[in-house]
């Protein structure tokens, strides 16, 4: 049996262990500024986008982050480590209320609740980002991966600027 | 409100700007009223946003609410976001349609989409008991409205009523500038994005009055050679200086002794995924063209992304920066995914933006506290003139010289 078929012939309880269990370990890369693991993921051919919810709910196509393949990300994290100019900061990621919609193709559509918290050295930590995740989920090399991944939020002014992924 | 703050201007001119300027109070209230309240035009929508009757926009005037909405003939109205009666601010949702009429939710005075006031429950009492006076004339209770010119699908307001005409508000030079990016084509919105920037507004305007920093702080837009301090380019201004633009266009590029200056320089640096920055040449001449227009927009056109910026004041200590992207309907898919692409660069996420906000915060959290000091902007002289290359805070001066003027400062 491969990966994939081992996959779709989970329980929905099994599935959701290992979904829980992957999105903890993104948040986890994330939260440990283990940015170079973070590309590792997606597919290389993947869509990931932080839009306002506003922009999403109209239909408007502008995302606040809009990177098209894997290697975007990598380019991302570059900029993070190399070129961007930014406060220390710590960001923590909450991923609760994880749904399973079910297959479409080869992909599992996945639903879920984040909450982003950001920590600036001489500010209390406050809510950095709230909205939802949806996202498309394929297995390749035997593990979970995203094919896409949108984080479309409800918290519409972002306090100054979003410099990590969510 | 708005007092002469007691704090004197520091010797030399504009080529030193008080650091009380970026938190006092007082200074905040002076603005308000003089700058926002006062003779200049205010960008509130692209007619994009609102293309059908009853089609409204809620933005905000410095901190001041209003309503830009275009009624039944097509008409353009910019109202305050207040209702006539007991000052509700009525309208609550960033874009929406109208319908035929406005009504507070308080207690359903209701107004036609020019701002007449249309009708007022139990006006005439309830089984005799009550009512509004018999001379109460709706006729004077209608919403509060605003000058408003638009030109080429761009829409300003006034609360003066004595403002000079848009076109020589903007000036010749910034009225060309403006018309090479709104040349009458219809405008596609592409999208919104909000910052919230823990810092006075007028540090947003000079970080874009300012080339000198583009060159040094944006590692980015250095590395790939979207903006240098070595390729050609100019500061201009309208004839008052409150109006600026840095524009630049591509030339011949390489390491030089001038760029060996810039630390940040990294010509190893290259993208894994190069679609992001694939522009075509599209407009006339330049390449990069950042207009700042008295007092609350920036217009951007970085190769292929177009943007208004728009300022909304927050008290002294802050401002939204509320950024429209858009397009030309005549764009093809192409063009359009161009311009989204190149859109990463901009923004609370933008490879180059986001420097900025962090920037400014840090320049507000040591302004502050130093009020009694001053910041030196000399660089290209103490003076202000149109000059043929970047290393010049002149813009800025300018800006100032004409900040003085209206704030009697």
């Amino acid at each position: 049996m491969s990966a994939a078929e081992r996959y779709l012939n989970m329980s929905a309880g099994e599935l959701r262990l290992e979904l829980e269990a992957f999105y903890a370990d993104y948040a986890a890369a994330l939260d440990e500024e283990r940015f170079e693991d973070w590309p590792g993921f997606f597919v290389a051919d993947c869509t990931y986008k932080i839009i306002p919810r506003e922009n999403f709910e109209r239909g408007l196509p502008l995302a606040t982050w809009f990177s098209e393949s894997r290697n975007n990300l990598h380019d991302r994290v570059v900029a993070i480590r190399k070129t961007m100019v930014y406060a220390p900061r710590y960001v923590r990621r909450m991923v609760t209320g994880i749904r399973i919609l079910g297959w479409e193709g080869d992909a599992l559509q996945v639903r879920a609740n984040y909450l982003a918290l950001e920590t600036l050295t001489d500010e209390l930590t406050r809510v950095f980002n709230t909205g939802q995740y949806r996202d498309r989920i394929v297995v390749e090399g035997g593990r979970l991966k995203f094919r896409e991944k949108l984080c479309v939020f409800d918290s519409l002014l972002v306090p100054n600027s979003l410099i990590f992924p969510l | 409100m708005g007092e002469r703050p007691t704090a004197q201007w520091p010797e030399g001119g504009v080529s030193r700007i008080p650091y009380w300027a970026y938190s006092d109070p007082g200074v905040y209230a002076r603005e308000q009223e003089r700058i926002f309240g006062g003779r200049s035009w205010s960008y509130v929508a692209l007619e994009a946003e609102i293309p059908n009757a009853g089609d409204y926009k809620r933005t905000f005037i410095g901190d001041k609410p209003v309503v830009v909405v275009r009624d039944a003939e097509g008409g353009l109205n910019v109202v305050e976001n207040r209702c006539a009666h007991r000052g509700v601010q009525f309208c609550q949702k960033h874009l929406g349609n109208a319908g035929g009429e406005f009504m507070c939710p308080y207690h359903q005075w209701t107004y036609d989409l020019k701002g007449n006031l249309i009708g007022v429950p139990f006006r005439r009492g309830v089984k005799q008991q009550g009512g509004m006076p018999p001379d109460f004339d709706p006729a004077n209770h209608g919403l509060s409205k605003l000058k408003v010119e638009a030109r080429h699908g761009v829409v300003f307001a006034s609360f003066a009523k004595d403002v000079e005409p848009l076109e020589s508000f903007m000036g010749e030079t910034m009225l060309a500038l403006f018309d090479r990016i709104f040349d009458g084509r219809k405008l596609e919105v592409l999208g919104y994005s909000r910052q919230l920037i823990p810092a006075n507004w007028k540090l947003m305007f000079e970080n874009i009055k300012d080339p000198y920093h583009a060159s040094l702080l944006h590692v980015f837009l250095v590395s790939f050679g979207l903006f240098r301090a070595d390729q050609p380019s100019k500061v201009v201004m309208d004839s008052t200086g409150r109006h600026g633009a840095l524009v630049s266009w591509k030339g011949e590029q390489q390491k030089t002794t001038d760029t060996a200056d810039m630390k940040s320089l990294k010509d190893d640096f290259k993208l894994n995924d190069p679609t992001m920055l694939q522009p075509v040449r599209e407009f006339p001449e330049y390449t990069v063209v950042m207009t700042t227009l008295w007092p609350n927009l920036i217009i951007q056109q970085q190769s292929n992304t177009l943007a208004m910026r728009q300022l909304v004041t927050r008290g002294p200590t802050s401002f939204e920066l509320a950024w429209t992207f858009f397009g030309y309907e005549t764009d093809d898919d192409e063009m359009r995914l161009r311009r989204l692409r190149q859109a990463n660069l901009m923004g609370p996420s933008g490879f180059v933006s986001a420097d900025d906000s962090e920037i400014m915060k840090f320049s507000q959290e040591g302004v502050q506290p130093y009020p009694e000091a001053a910041g030196v902007m000399e660089m290209g002289g103490r003076d202000w003139q149109d000059e043929p290359h970047m290393v010049t805070e002149a813009a800025i001066r300018s800006f100032y010289d004409y900040y003085r003027k209206v704030m009697d400062l």
